[in-house]
């Protein structure tokens, strides 16, 4: 009895639980990536106790990877090192670690997954329990396999309606960090669900849980329906049968119903996530860069959004148009239905897979007075760069909008109805 | 018994370490540079014991934990906010940096005023003033955890399980 965070602590605790509890909970995958590895192998050390499971351990270059400079080098060359040595059998460098989390299976609807990422929430898309920590307890989970938690209060978000065309998942999810500001969903589990989250596919499903990070929220969750089961068996290896556990007779602390029928397309202006507009009143705002990448908006559907859109165009010569797969898997599949041979003739770049230009460490960093659209997840002051840039949110379609003008654009104009 | 520093709502970890300091982990190379940014006296003149006063959302931003490390490392006492960020929280708990939840408190102690601190308790006085101000008790798991100086110290000695139970 309870709602979905309660409902998949309390499966793991053996028991019911109920919000305000502390729970020690086995874990199943343990994440970690390039920039934080490092501080979790230095814990394990100074802890002096073996891994527990290899197999819960699942480790990423993604953040700087390429190695873009001798001190992320030395960074990979010590986190190989550390795999070979310890014999770990999870390695990837195979795009954005999320991503690849979802692809391989690690994530199926009630794990409890843990990552040294502040966007580890994306798993809650699977109806997975996910959750960004700091690098020790990623050290403390190898050596016990467990961790601790505090049963969160949860915010429903019910979603009803249906979208007008040329508005998406990340639309009504930037429309949500809007209204409820950057600490709205502070300690909470925050359910997404209603009609028309039922309807979405799963690509757009996980914008929700990978953004609920955005508004401080513990976990973002979307209990697993057909569709998740469908994408699970078409699309990872992951082994059934699938628990499909579902809120029971639950007390939400707070209920927000949105209608998402009437809602235009939306763009999360510099410099905060909850600094909303829709786009009407920022639209012909010149842009330097259009970056369309990262664990929020670079799956193939993102992509291929794009490139219909920009097919037998050219995009805007004076604007840097960068777009970075999040996968490999979705890189090669653009690459086989065509989609990259039409974005590179639109005058894109497409660059390798990773979270490349979305922590300003390489793949399209931003100079002093620029401005980004981007289809990431935050807009923090200097993130991509310099702090004296600039960088808006919005859809993978207002970008490929505004990659063919220069300036912030209505998809709208461009969409075939 | 610490001389109060006061800071402002949504104190991040930016402002709390600068990336560009977080080439090092060392906690007294970090705490040279702690809260550089916003009050550069404090890295300069804080002494051991002393108390970090935070308003709503402290801690917000990324989930490095350099930000709590250049804290403890410059030996402050402890962090009394309104309320804190979610994986700052944790990452203050699992370094062994105690941190108390007291919005009253916040609100009435100023700058430089004399603070006596029960972390068991969560019983607050201030010297200065007169005043008392109770935050909430933090759970006897943190506290072992505090007690033992971090989590990575307690695993040393104990068995995770120790921490759920009461009897220790």
């Amino acid at each position: 009895m309870g709602t979905l965070i309660e409902e998949i602590f309390g499966r793991k605790a053996g028991r019911s639980v109920q919000a305000g509890e502390i729970l020690l909970l086995d874990v199943d995958y343990i994440m970690s990536h390039d920039n934080t590895t490092p501080l979790a192998i230095k814990a394990f050390r100074e802890i002096g106790k073996p891994i527990l499971d290899k197999n819960k351990i699942v480790l990423h270059l993604d953040h700087a990877y390429p190695a873009p400079n001798v001190l992320a080098a030395e960074n990979h060359k010590n986190i190989i090192k550390f795999v070979k040595e310890q014999g770990l059998p999870h390695f990837f460098h195979q795009g954005v670690c999320h991503q690849v989390m979802i692809e391989e299976g690690f994530i199926t609807p009630g794990a409890i997954v843990i990552g040294a990422d502040s966007h580890s929430n994306t798993y809650g898309a699977m109806g997975a329990f996910g959750a960004g920590l700091g690098s020790t307890e990623i050290g403390v989970a190898w050596v016990t396999g467990k961790c601790w938690f505090k049963v969160p209060e949860t915010i429903r978000i019910e979603l009803t309606g249906k979208a007008q065309s040329g508005v998406y998942a990340k639309d009504v999810m930037i429309y949500i960090a809007g209204l409820l500001g950057m600490d709205g969903g502070t300690y909470r589990s925050v359910e997404f669900g209603g009609e028309y989250i039922d309807n979405l596919p799963m690509h757009e499903r996980i914008v929700f849980p990978n953004m609920s990070t955005e508004i401080g929220a513990k976990c973002g969750l979307i209990a697993a329906d057909e569709v998740t089961l469908q994408y699970l068996e078409n699309e990872t290896p992951a082994k059934g049968p699938f628990e499909m556990i579902q809120p029971v007779n639950p007390r939400y602390e707070r209920v927000l119903e949105i209608d998402v029928s009437a809602l235009a397309p939306q763009v999360a202006c510099h410099p905060d996530v909850d600094n909303v507009k829709p786009l009407s009143q920022v639209e012909g705002l010149e842009v330097h860069e259009v970056y369309i990448g990262t664990c929020t908006n670079a799956r193939y559907e993102d992509i291929e959004i794009v490139a219909n859109m920009l097919k037998g165009k050219k995009v805007d010569p004076f604007t840097r148009v960068i777009i970075t797969p999040a996968s490999e898997r979705i890189y090669k599949k653009a690459m086989k239905n065509g989609l990259i041979e039409i974005l590179l003739d639109a005058g894109c770049t497409v660059t390798g897979t990773g979270c490349g230009a979305c922590i300003g460490r390489h793949g399209g960093i931003l100079a002093a007075g620029e401005r980004a659209l981007t289809t990431m997840n935050r807009n923090f002051i200097g993130r991509m760069g310099s702090p004296l840039s600039e960088i808006y949110l919005a859809s993978p379609a207002t970008a490929a909008a505004t990659a063919l003008t220069g300036r912030i654009t209505d998809p709208r104009r461009y969409l075939n109805h | 018994m610490g001389k109060a520093w006061t800071f402002g709502e949504n104190m991040n970890t930016d402002e709390i370490i600068p990336g560009r300091y977080n080439i090092t982990i060392d906690p007294l190379e970090l705490a040279k540079n702690v809260f550089c940014e916003v009050k550069p006296e404090y890295a300069k003149t804080v002494q051991p014991g002393d108390i970090i006063i935070g308003g709503q959302n402290f801690g917000c931003g990324s989930s490095r934990e350099h930000a709590p490390i250049a804290i403890k490392g410059s030996r402050a006492k402890c962090i009394i906010a309104a309320s804190y960020a979610r994986i700052f929280f944790r990452n203050c708990i699992n370094i062994g940096l105690p941190i108390l939840e007291c919005p009253a408190a916040v609100a009435d102690i100023t700058e430089g005023d004399n603070i006596d601190v029960d972390l068991a308790s969560g019983q607050i006085f201030n010297r200065t003033n007169g005043h008392q101000y109770q935050a909430n008790a933090l759970p006897d798991f943190v506290l072992k955890i505090a007690d033992a100086g971090g989590i990575v110290n307690f695993l040393k000695t104990h068995d995770i399980q120790e921490l759920m139970t009461n009897a220790d």
